[in-house]
């Protein structure tokens, strides 16, 4: 077995040195949970990070402080950024400042079998820095959705069985909503909700007058509208990728990993790359993990009692695929066959837009980082069913008075024009769900090595007629949406993003309660290895159309308790 | 900010809607091509850049383009935003501009008045509308096209454009979704 072997020349305190209670590979928004409640439960808990530190507010002055002209391109990218990072840097959230928390393309290679834009960022707090901090619960409508049409298996829970984790997680990290009672997207602990701008709150009267079927509500968000804690509240800048140095909304770095720490139980170890879990095959159990130390290139061994893996869909994929011995041949955990298959994001690039005329006499005041937010209406119900796609999507957007484009002609005249707020605008994006296919997967390429000779991931996921049908869908129903509202020049599109471009990779160990067909129990708990969870988006058994951070941080709290639960028990 | 909204505000802040767009939203254009290290701009192309800037956007009651030193920052985007292509359109206009300046007024650009320099770039700006219609996707930007979105950019986001001709709160502290707006307000700068 991998490990045994060095374990014999290390003397009984370095081995000592190196033991904790937990492991936690990764620390973006999971990895983050992780660690705090582990630490908080009592556990002496060791935090693997694969990038370089980060310290809340400390680290984010690099731009985020300076005013666009004191900044050489005033935000904009670079010709160098577009070279060594062609895929990252076309990120809505790279700019001239926030990509300091992008990895670069050039020094992380992945093989694209079919396109697949994966966005990374390489640092302790991972992309929980860069997230788009939308928070929405799901409910048992998404977790009967692969019981009911039959794509994928069935999730071993229900919503009754993450609800109250929903509110724990809700709690902490300071989400903001407005009360909807939609039984399609739960309420939850909120904030104060935002404020729909006139505009907004129009299509909102006019959809509730015009549409049985469909509502439209304020976004949620990890946005601080009040303080939380030592945290915010948010100033209404909308630079949050750039890392927010009044702590206006939720990261690992402004929020869990300081509670962490806070219990003197958390050691960070950052730039510790995990190559593989170490195995104990009498006992079945993960022993530890084995890491490359990324600034001395020295491997290393941490030994603990239980491990979580929270190094992103496609990170913890690698790790287990990396982990092979006599007893996981093709992979740690994998007696399924099912790791590294599944893979969904969600589609999304599709929508429309229009302008207003009127409210000429209004306007608003701050950036508001939040839109608005029209749940899923379609195959939610008996009368909403439709024929030519399963499950659903969801709108994003928001209104605005822009500034005036197509500014004609030249000089004073255009001066002017220019100064003064364009007509109100409005657009409306959708994020649809992706479907779970077996042949959607991730595999490794030994053949193909990175900077650290480490092998990299080949990656093979498409899109396929169930998501077309529905984007037929997502780009009509928006244009009818806006045109019902009154809007004007409604034009659609369809940017037709590749996977992985949204960011909300998930499914290549999935939870079921089948051990043959899944990889995770229930409690996100291995079922080949109990005492390994993993709590990121590689665990999800179906994809919905929600933002899944959310739903992330309540999986992790709940596998936490359990984990320490059994852990007591001696289970593990 | 939803991602939908980052890339409308981004377009409409630049006034971007077609030609352009790609780079506005991107940054750059083609990622495939290498920077053209060698490109370089002289005092006098940054001073003929700032009277065509200055033409564009003209010092009123508030400072115009050239106080807000965009003819530097055109050339700094030149230099490292755009691929060799639109590096090459650009330089080519220089000379295309100053050229039409010496057929219509016998004079280069930086040696007649700013009311013949305004009658000369209304005119380009027209051929560039032309030229926008009739644009097939293989056709490259028009040069003025290129000149006029640095203008605006550079302008609107210069401590002089953003905070004169425009009301500029870097930390607004609140978020107040409606309030009254009169005829000769200014716009939000961000």
């Amino acid at each position: 077995m991998p490990g045994d072997s060095l374990n014999v020349h290390l003397n009984n305190k370095s081995i000592s040195q190196n033991t904790y209670d937990a492991i936690v590979v990764g620390s973006g928004i999971s990895g983050g949970w992780a660690a705090k409640e582990l630490c908080e439960k009592g556990l002496k808990t060791l935090v693997l990070e694969r990038g370089r530190n980060v310290e809340h507010i400390k680290d984010y002055y690099a731009g985020t402080e300076k005013h666009p002209w004191e900044l050489p391109h005033h935000g904009k990218i670079t010709q160098q950024d577009k070279t060594e990072s062609p895929i990252q840097s076309k990120c809505y959230a790279y700019d001239e400042v926030s990509k300091k928390f992008f990895v670069k393309d050039s020094e992380h290679p992945y093989n694209q079998v079919k396109r697949f834009d994966w966005i990374r960022g390489y640092q302790v707090g991972g992309r929980s820095l860069l997230w788009g901090r939308q928070s929405y619960r799901w409910s048992d409508i998404d977790f009967e959705a692969n019981a009911k049409d039959g794509f994928g298996v069935d999730w071993p829970i229900r919503y009754k069985d993450i609800a109250p984790w929903y509110s724990y997680v809700e709690k902490f990290a300071g989400i903001n909503g407005n009360k909807d009672g939609l039984p399609q997207l739960p309420d939850g602990e909120f904030l104060p909700p935002m404020e729909m701008n006139c505009l907004e709150k129009h299509v909102a009267a006019q959809m509730k007058s015009k549409f049985k079927d469909r509502v439209m509500i304020i976004g949620r968000s990890a946005n601080h509208t009040a303080r939380v804690g030592d945290r915010g509240p948010c100033q209404y800048r909308n630079k949050c990728q750039q890392g927010c140095p009044f702590g206006g909304y939720f990261s690992s770095n402004s929020a869990t990993l300081p509670a962490a720490a806070k219990t003197g139980h958390l050691t960070l170890r950052p730039n510790s790359i995990v190559l593989e879990l170490l195995y104990d095959k009498d006992r079945k159990r993960a022993t530890g993990v084995r890491i490359l130390d990324a600034e001395t290139n020295k491997t290393e061994e941490f030994y603990a009692k239980v491990i979580f893996l929270n190094a992103s869909t496609l990170g913890t994929t690698f790790i287990l695929l990396n982990s092979v011995s006599d007893a996981f041949p093709n992979g740690f955990g994998n007696s399924s066959g099912q790791v590294g298959h599944n893979l969904m994001d969600h589609h999304y690039g599709v929508g429309a837009n229009g302008i207003y005329e009127g409210f000429e006499d209004q306007y608003y005041y701050g950036r508001r980082p939040n839109g608005i937010y029209i749940p899923r209406f379609r195959n939610i119900s008996k009368a909403t069913k439709r024929s030519d796609y399963v499950r659903g999507f969801g709108y994003q957007g928001g209104a605005s008075r822009g500034r005036p484009g197509n500014g004609n002609g030249i000089g004073v005249e255009l001066k002017e024009y220019l100064t003064e707020p364009g007509v109100w605008r409005m657009g409306i994006g959708s994020w649809g769900e992706h479907l779970p296919y077996y042949e959607n997967k991730v595999t490794l390429n030994r053949n193909k090595k990175d900077k650290f000779g480490l092998p990299t991931l080949d990656i093979d996921c498409e899109f396929k007629e169930n998501e077309m049908a529905m984007r037929k869908d997502m780009m009509a129903s928006a244009a009818e949406i806006l045109e019902a509202a009154g809007l004007k020049n409604v034009k659609t599109y369809d940017s037709n993003p590749a996977p992985g471009f949204c960011i909300h990779e998930m499914g290549t160990a999935r939870m079921g309660k089948d051990p043959k067909t899944s990889v995770l129990n229930k409690f996100n708990q291995m079922h080949d290895v109990k005492n390994v969870y993993i709590t990121d988006g590689s665990c999800m058994t179906s994809s919905a159309c929600q933002n899944p951070s959310l739903t992330y941080m309540a999986l992790t709290a709940r596998a936490c308790d359990h984990a320490v639960n059994e852990l007591k028990k001696g289970n593990l | 900010m939803n991602r939908r909204d980052a890339i409308s505000r981004v377009a409409l802040l630049l006034g971007g809607t077609v030609i352009g767009a790609e780079f506005f939203l991107n940054g750059c254009a083609s990622p495939d091509k290498k920077v053209g290290a060698s490109i370089d701009f002289t005092p006098d192309d940054i001073a003929f850049l700032d009277e065509v800037a200055e033409t564009i956007i003209p010092e009123t009651d508030t400072p115009g383009a050239k106080a807000a030193k965009v003819g530097a920052f055109m050339t700094v985007m030149v230099k490292d935003c755009y691929d060799e292509t639109n590096q090459k359109i650009f330089l080519e206009g220089m000379g295309k501009l100053n050229d039409a300046s010496k057929k219509k007024f016998e004079k280069g650009f930086m040696s007649i008045t700013p009311e013949q320099r305004k009658e000369l770039l209304i005119e380009i700006d027209k051929e560039m509308k032309e030229y926008n219609k009739n644009k097939k996707k293989e056709d490259g930007t028009h040069y003025f096209n290129q000149m006029k979105q640095l203008t605006l950019l550079g302008y609107f986001t210069s401590e002089e454009g953003a905070t004169k001709a425009l009301r500029y709160v870097p930390v607004p502290g609140r978020y107040d979704a409606c309030i009254p707006y009169k005829k000769g307000d200014k716009a939000w700068a961000l």
